[in-house]
């Protein structure tokens, strides 16, 4: 996995990072003991999604960009009906409204839950993996159940308002195919009444974990709603007087190609602080922005910990990440209380030439969809712009500011560090390619 | 090799795809820790950290291969393992991104990258069967994960896996899901798609759209007159089988026209 070459020009190679999903990998340079350069290379092959898109039917595409990732594909779903959905101007009753947000609340639980306890928590503890975190001790073996059934749980809610964990079926243009049937929501609420107090109980291991000290002054970025915390609506809003409407997206952010990477990234159009235009996206960016916005529960559970949010350390993402898990999951209780089955699984969807944009708040952070329809609905042009894309200039700031302490490390606890600071951020490679290796080169 | 490991090694592989295949192994909450327990798991990038090394009982390959490194990796995967199971659209028929094959791939690397130059990618994106003998082919877009449970628990116990073969019309009448088709008037993919997901989309009052690619033997002639006579337009009948298995065989020379 790592290699060394000669004193001078040391190389550190981690041929694949692991615990991320899709492919990609990483390199720092270091010349005399001085760090030369840093890359993020998403090496994941491009699947062109922007091109096929085009030329076809607007009804078809939450059905295709679902499969551009198979962990957030309702997140996907989501940005893709409500960008297309503004072209025409069609408005959901909120019965449909809540049913969405319902579902956004499933996919939340089970892609936090996979990625605190089977991705992120190994790293904190030492473990390669999850399994071999179950396989060391019984107590272990029951937090990673406990992982597990969270997960699950969140599983369940996708499973019966979408029809399957991964590319969901039912979401369509104007609604849903099918109305769930009040059976099938009525059985989902003991399991979440379980999934509270393992949420809860997963913020108090989260917040006990060890944290290095890594603050940066970043900029923040997430939606903001004016009543409730932000999944599908919202003003785009930072730490740093950012609010804008979200067809405002592209007069603020711009999206470049690096010769090192297969995925393009994303950076702040005018650029206001010291770190040059790169920004945060993601739990941690969400719940320094709308802690005011969640319920007393999850408050309650956040000043428990004694962590001081809103906060600048990327490690303590984890923590953000759990209290969305019981966010969600006290969301989604209250939603299911409320739940009226709505008169008709769909309003009608008319066609119109027109652009429409849309931002939703994916688990890893804002998922920008913007389309171009001719007068029967085929699509002329589409742009996706994931949120690793988002975070990947951050993500290599972060490992310029690691470089200078890793000169005395051995070159695999080098790569452990880095490889850390690269799943802080939950980075999803097949999104934003539509994996990471770690390379240090010493020079 | 069974003398020289205890336990069966497993190794989960990822080519050009969205991680939603391998993901279902995860998603088997129940049976994970059991599967863990049952099979050592030597490769899977995406929950541990453990490198690659040595030879595998079982391989479980997702994706396609869309790019010359790929071509290289799947020999060598191939050369490590014992049976190897391909799993889900991407590594059974090309995927998604396999539209490419009819197009111009420089077009599409220049609507995408504004330095085309830079991507190294092949001109088509193609099933795994076509570059490495394979074992058995678990369809689906996803796949469904209790066929992936049976796969995994047949090649251990030596047999082979009890997965049909036959169309999803066959799970609607086992379901007694009422023919969107007969009923409705929906366009449905039914009649010709393999079974796999439990006549999930006419359960949700929707046409099959064809996730798990032709069933055996598929008449996707006879379901493209029935199609034309109820209406369906040929761009949209086009689309319909030229989605997530276009390069399926049966699907990708069904009279839809290539693109433009």
């Amino acid at each position: 996995m790592t290699q060394a070459t000669d004193k001078a020009t040391r190389t550190i190679t981690v041929q694949a990072l692991a615990r991320v999903e899709g492919e990609g990998a990483l390199t720092i340079r270091f010349r005399d003991g001085q760090v030369e350069r840093v890359e993020l290379r998403i090496y994941e092959p491009p699947r062109f999604y922007e091109a096929f898109l085009r030329g076809r039917a607007a009804a078809e595409v939450p059905d295709i960009t679902a499969r551009i990732c198979g962990i957030c594909p309702v997140a996907y779903q989501m940005s893709s009906v409500h960008a297309l959905e503004n072209i025409p101007g069609v408005v959901l009753p909120p019965e449909l409204r809540a049913l969405r947000r319902l579902l956004y609340c499933g996919e939340w639980i089970e892609s936090h839950a996979l990625h605190i306890y089977m991705l992120h928590a190994p790293d904190f503890l030492g473990f390669e993996s999850a399994i071999a975190m179950a396989q060391a001790s019984p107590t272990y073996a029951d937090i990673v159940r406990r992982g597990l059934r969270l997960k699950k749980a969140g599983n369940s809610l996708v499973n019966v308002i979408g029809g399957r964990e991964v590319h969901p079926v039912n979401v369509r243009l104007g609604g849903f195919y099918r109305i769930p049937r009040a059976n099938e929501m009525a059985g989902l609420v003991e399991e979440l009444k379980w999934a509270r107090e393992a949420a809860l109980q997963t913020v108090r291991w989260c917040a006990t974990l060890p944290f290095p000290d890594f603050e940066d002054d970043y900029e923040f970025v997430a939606l903001r709603h004016s009543d409730e915390y932000p999944m599908n609506e919202g003003r785009l809003v930072s730490n740093r007087g950012l609010d804008i409407a979200p067809e405002e997206y592209p007069d603020h952010f711009i999206e470049y190609q690096v010769p090192h990477s297969n995925a393009l990234q994303s950076r702040r159009r005018f650029p206001c602080g010291a770190d040059d235009g790169a920004y945060f996206v993601g739990p941690l960016a969400r719940w320094n922005l709308n802690a005011d916005r969640a319920p007393a529960l999850v408050r309650e559970a956040a000043a428990a910990t004694g962590i001081p949010f809103p906060n600048r350390n990327p490690y303590t993402s984890i923590v953000a990440r759990s209290l969305e898990v019981l966010l969600a999951v006290e969301e989604a209780l209250r939603l299911l209380h409320q739940y009226q089955p709505p008169p008709r699984p769909a309003v009608d969807y008319l066609a119109r030439a027109g652009v429409g944009h849309a931002i939703t708040e994916a688990p890893r952070g804002i998922l920008y969809h913007r389309y171009e329809t001719d007068a029967a609905g085929v699509i002329r042009n589409a742009t996706i712009i994931p949120p690793t894309s988002q975070n990947q200039r951050q993500m290599e700031r972060d490992l310029k500011r690691l470089a200078p302490t890793l000169g005395e490390l051995s070159n695999e606890e080098a790569a452990l560090k880095a490889e850390r600071v690269i799943r802080n951020y939950d980075p999803c490679i097949s999104c934003a390619t539509h994996f990471l290796k770690l390379k240090v080169e010493r020079r | 090799m069974a003398e020289t490991h205890p336990k069966p090694r497993l190794g989960v592989f990822k080519f050009a795809s969205c991680d939603g295949c391998q993901l279902s192994l995860l998603d088997c909450e129940d049976e994970l820790l059991a599967v863990a327990g049952a099979v050592e798991i030597a490769y899977f990038l995406e929950a541990t950290r453990r490198p690659l090394e040595g030879e595998f009982d079982l391989v479980l390959v997702e994706g396609s291969i869309s790019s010359p490194e790929q071509l290289e990796q799947i020999k060598d995967v191939r050369r490590r393992s014992r049976f190897l199971v391909t799993i889900g659209a991407c590594a059974t028929a090309g995927g998604i991104q396999a539209l490419r094959n009819w197009g111009h791939v420089q077009e599409y690397l220049q609507i995408v990258y504004a330095q085309p130059e830079y991507i190294q990618t092949l001109a088509a994106s193609t099933p795994i069967a076509e570059h490495v003998p394979v074992d058995f082919e678990l369809r689906g877009c996803p796949i469904n994960k209790r066929q992936l449970v049976e796969v995994i628990s047949a090649f251990l116990a030596g047999r082979r896996p009890n997965v049909p073969n036959h169309a999803v019309c066959v799970e609607c009448k086992r379901a007694g899901v009422v023919c969107v088709m007969a009923a409705q008037g929906i366009p449905c993919l039914g009649p010709i798609t393999h079974a796999g997901c439990g006549a999930l989309c006419p359960s949700y009052d929707r046409g099959c759209y064809g996730c798990f690619g032709p069933s055996k033997g598929a008449n996707v002639l006879a379901l493209t007159h029935q199609l034309q006579s109820m209406g369906v337009k040929d761009k949209a009948l086009e689309h319909l089988l030229h989605t997530f298995n276009a390069w399926a065989p049966e699907f990708r020379e069904s009279g839809a026209k290539p693109a433009e």
